[in-house]
């Protein structure tokens, strides 16, 4: 009788990466379905749109790198790029626009760098950035939400998909643009003279924020990722805030709460900056990491000039992942400087 | 009761403890023939007493340490040795190794043997002799001779003894068995090595999974003089980690590199403490343990009462095994046992537990995928390493970067490949690489004890060639100086060479003083 010889341990936690990929795309069901009730169903095309292109362009860089394709799609890890990349995306872009964005996500993003797990970016965003600094105009035509313009149906949605320059739906400038460009009225006034703006932040995108915060924290609840990151991130875009604040005069920055529910702020914290590839891979990182892009992108949006700056963000920090998992490493059981080595 | 403290990590795997029905103690019986490992501990094998052919008696000294690492063999049974030579025995490298068979006689009988039940009137030095002599080793899983653990008490300050009753493995329920029959027995064993030790504190370590053993152990000490304390905390792998209890309960580090006795410290398994009070109180050698048998593939698990050699086989045939959705077996628990390719092995001083999974139970492992960097390695390591980093850099054999991350702080315990999404054997990787290191280091040594030797040689050379010139200098300095006194009649010169010794006698002075 012979028996398998396999090494400790004998167990394993049910947890496999295609489920944590699988709960993260489960997880943005109530964000994407908030985007398509407020803004059309456009943002659901550019996902399956896009999540075919992502499939496919990712079978055929795995193919030119010489690897059978199957068991790394079915870890669905290129899906989650595509979803979330395009739930970035304006909704009624155009084909071209999407393909260019999933084609850098993908092969610029992921397979320049050998694949799931080598890229130091987050390959979404290495997709959004590429668009955005290509074609600025398509990237920060977003469509009026419900209430404030005609919501677009599926056959304009899919025209506007798919023949080039036919979208001429409503688009209007989101809150955090013409909070930038509020020159000399107090916030009070912005706020009851501009219809783009609802309750706490913008029509729509307060919903929008709320329903991503509620996919994030289930996947907290599920052990899929830790809280360090996008509550750091959270506390220091807050903090920002509440420093620019300006007690809501003409200079104000936005009150944290209007930070909070604006624009990818959400969506940010519990699915871009959790990535685990390209953050930071400590707790005590992670919050550093969280932190950092928090204090970015709130200097961003209130200085930059671009529709959001998440993806700036991320990017930079991206880069500074590795230095801070230098300085944030664990001591080792064992290892704690003892009184006599510290005199 | 004192409060314990958290550790970093750990995990919490499906505990499996019920089904091998803990707390009953089943007979295995006695097999045709017993396979004894003349290295059942670690340090050096027993050295051979007899030879094939000749008969002995249950209890027979067998085989005797060799050295003071090192630990004596006795006959479990009575009967005839007809075999020594190398054969398969339980080790995760799968080498044979020299071993005794013994066939039983069927009759089982015994040397006689005497106890000494006043144990404090000995010194400590006679008792360990007397734990020596019956041949004990750590049962907990590493098999160090208990004697030599004990001896910590000359070289270091010593206040508590730690009975490790955690069990944190999953399935395994020997010691929470002995517990709950043998509460006195342990207790009693404690306290003959903290008298052996010189301690005053006593903790007894139990999980709070176990609520019987707990209470069996409660009972036992409140009959005793107050120096034992029971203690309990939350369920989690490895909180049985020697470094990690011993956190757990006083909120201290064992130093990197260190042992629990730089702390004052010594931990014991609860195993030990009784064949430690049954070779005192008794004078019975160690020839059996309690062994848990357990996994699904068994259709009669439980704890079996096993003499030592007695091979699995016979062991699979007593607990009932089904082989047929069975590609495992392991010796030790689902964390930190190994795979045995072959039941003809037999189990030894340091087998706790023999398990037996079906496919369904603990599935073969599907292939890895890529490291997603999640951390959750990093999360459950009770350490506080970086797996995925470790992991990286065992792949890269980057060895001065797995030093700066502390691999050799890496107890094997494999809670970060439990929890890895992508399935990576990462203990695996953390195996070779210490692998690999060692050897580098033990290749270092060598080329370093070369290099002395280069450089002996090399100083050897020099200090000849000085001694060499010292001589030549000399042998100058004498024809000098004949020179000059021949020279005597030239009064300037001597007067010049006189000023000068005068000149250099104050200049040595001058440097002296
Ligand atoms: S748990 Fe596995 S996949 Fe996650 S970081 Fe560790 S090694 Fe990588
Ligand atoms: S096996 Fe080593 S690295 Fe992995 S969790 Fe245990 S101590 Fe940490």
């Amino acid at each position: 009788m012979s028996f398998l010889r396999i090494t400790s341990p004998h167990g394993h936690s049910p947890l496999s990466t295609t489920q944590v990929m699988q709960a993260v795309l489960l997880a943005t069901l109530p964000g994407i379905a908030v985007l398509t009730w407020f803004f059309g169903p456009g943002t659901l095309l550019n996902i399956v749109f896009g999540g075919l292109l992502a499939l496919a362009f990712e079978a055929m860089a795995l193919r030119l790198r010489d690897r059978n394709p199957k068991p790394y799609l079915q870890d669905y890890s290129v899906l989650v790029t595509s979803t979330l990349l395009c739930i970035a995306l304006p909704p009624y872009a155009p084909w071209w626009l999407i393909a260019t964005g999933i084609l850098s996500a993908v092969i610029l993003g992921k397979h320049v760098f050998g694949g799931l797990g080598y890229n130091p970016f987050n390959p979404a965003m290495v997709g959004y950035v590429v668009l955005l600094i290509s074609f600025p105009l398509q990237m920060s035509t977003w469509q009026a939400p419900r209430g404030l313009g005609e919501i677009p149906g599926v056959t304009e949605s899919l025209t506007a998909l798919f023949v080039p320059a036919s979208y001429d739906g409503v688009t209007m400038a989101t809150p955090l643009d013409i909070l930038r460009q509020n020159k000399g009225l107090l916030l009070d006034d912005l706020f009851s003279n501009t219809p783009q703006f609802g309750q706490w932040a913008g029509v729509g995108w307060e919903w929008v924020n709320i329903a991503f915060l509620a996919g994030g924290a289930w996947l907290i609840y599920r052990g899929i990722f830790t809280w360090h990151a996008p509550i750091a991130m959270l506390l220091t875009l807050g903090l920002c805030a509440a420093i620019g604040f300006d007690s809501g005069s003409s200079e104000s920055g936005g009150s944290p709460l209007f930070h909070w529910l604006s624009g990818a702020t959400m969506f940010g914290a519990f699915f871009i900056v959790t990535d685990p590839v390209s953050g930071a891979t400590s707790n005590r990182g992670r919050f550093v990491f969280g932190a950092l892009v928090g204090v970015l992108l709130y200097l961003i949006r209130v200085a930059g000039n671009y529709p959001d700056a998440l993806a700036f963000a991320v990017l930079i920090l991206n880069f500074a992942a590795p230095f801070i998992d230098q300085y944030t490493r664990p001591v080792t059981y064992g290892h704690k400087p003892t009184k006599e080595e510290d005199q | 009761m004192n409060s314990v403290f958290n550790i970093h990590g750990g995990i919490h795997p499906e505990e499996e403890k019920h089904l091998s029905n803990p707390g009953t103690v089943l007979d295995a019986g006695l097999p045709p023939s017993l396979v004894l490992p003349l290295s059942q501990h670690i340090g050096k094998p027993s050295s051979l007493l007899v030879e094939p052919g000749d008969q002995v008696l249950g209890g027979q000294l067998l085989a005797d340490a060799d050295g003071m690492v090192s630990v004596p063999l006795h006959a479990p049974t009575s009967g005839t040795v007809v075999a020594i030579e190398p054969r398969p025995v339980p080790h995760p490298s799968a080498l044979n190794n020299l071993c005794l068979e013994l066939a039983c006689d069927g009759e089982d009988r015994w040397v006689a043997s005497a106890g000494c039940e006043a144990w404090r009137a000995e010194t400590p030095e006679s008792l360990i002799g007397r734990i020596r002599t019956a041949g004990i080793a750590g049962m907990g899983g590493a098999g160090f001779p208990t004697a030599v653990k004990l001896m910590a008490r000359d070289r270091l300050p010593l206040h508590t003894l730690i009975i490790n009753g955690t069990e944190c493995e999953p399935y395994i329920t020997a010691d929470d068995t002995l517990m709950q029959v043998d509460a006195v027995g342990i207790v009693e064993g404690a306290q003959i090595l903290a008298y052996i030790l010189g301690v005053e504190q006593i903790l007894l370590a139990v999980e709070d999974n176990k609520p019987a053993a707990l209470e069996a152990m409660q009972a036992a000490v409140k009959a005793t003089d107050g120096s034992c304390e029971v203690m309990t905390f939350p369920t989690k792998y490895p909180s049985g980690g020697e470094k990690q209890l011993i956190e757990i309960l006083t909120g201290q580090q064992v130093p990197a590199g260190g042992l629990p006795a730089d702390l004052g410290i010594v931990c014991q398994n609860p195993g030990t403490a009784v064949a430690a009070r049954d070779a005192i109180c008794l004078g019975k050698p160690l020839t059996d343990r309690i062994v848990t048998l357990t996994g699904r593939a068994l259709t009669r698990p439980g704890n079996y009462r096993t003499r030592l050699g007695t091979p699995i086989e016979y062991l699979l045939a007593i607990a009932g095994f089904d082989p047929s959705d069975n590609r495992r077996l392991i010796h030790g628990g689902p964390m930190m046992g190994f795979a045995l390719e072959s039941a003809a092995v037999p189990i030894v001083k340091t087998t706790n537990c023999i398990l037996v999974p079906t496919e369904q139970e603990l599935p073969t492992p599907p292939a890895a995928q890529a490291c997603i960097r999640c951390g959750l390695c990093a999360e459950a390591c009770p350490a506080s390493l970086l797996p995925q980093q470790l992991y990286w850099y065992a792949r890269a054999k980057d060895q001065e970067q797995l030093e700066r991350h502390h691999l050799a702080d890496c107890i094997e315990c494999g809670a970060c490949s439990w929890v890895c999404p992508s399935h990576i054997p990462l203990v695996q990787y953390y195996r070779a690489a210490k692998g690999m290191m060692r050897e580098s280091k033990s290749e270092k040594i060598r080329s370093d004890r070369s290099r002395d030797r280069f450089e002996a040689r090399q100083e050897r050379l020099e200090q000849e060639t000085l001694a060499r010139e010292a001589q030549r200098a000399a042998r100058r300095a004498a024809a000098e100086q004949k020179a000059a006194e021949g020279g005597a009649d030239d009064p300037v010169a001597a007067a010049i060479a006189r000023a000068k010794a005068k000149k250099d006698n104050a200049s040595d002075k001058g440097a002296d003083s």
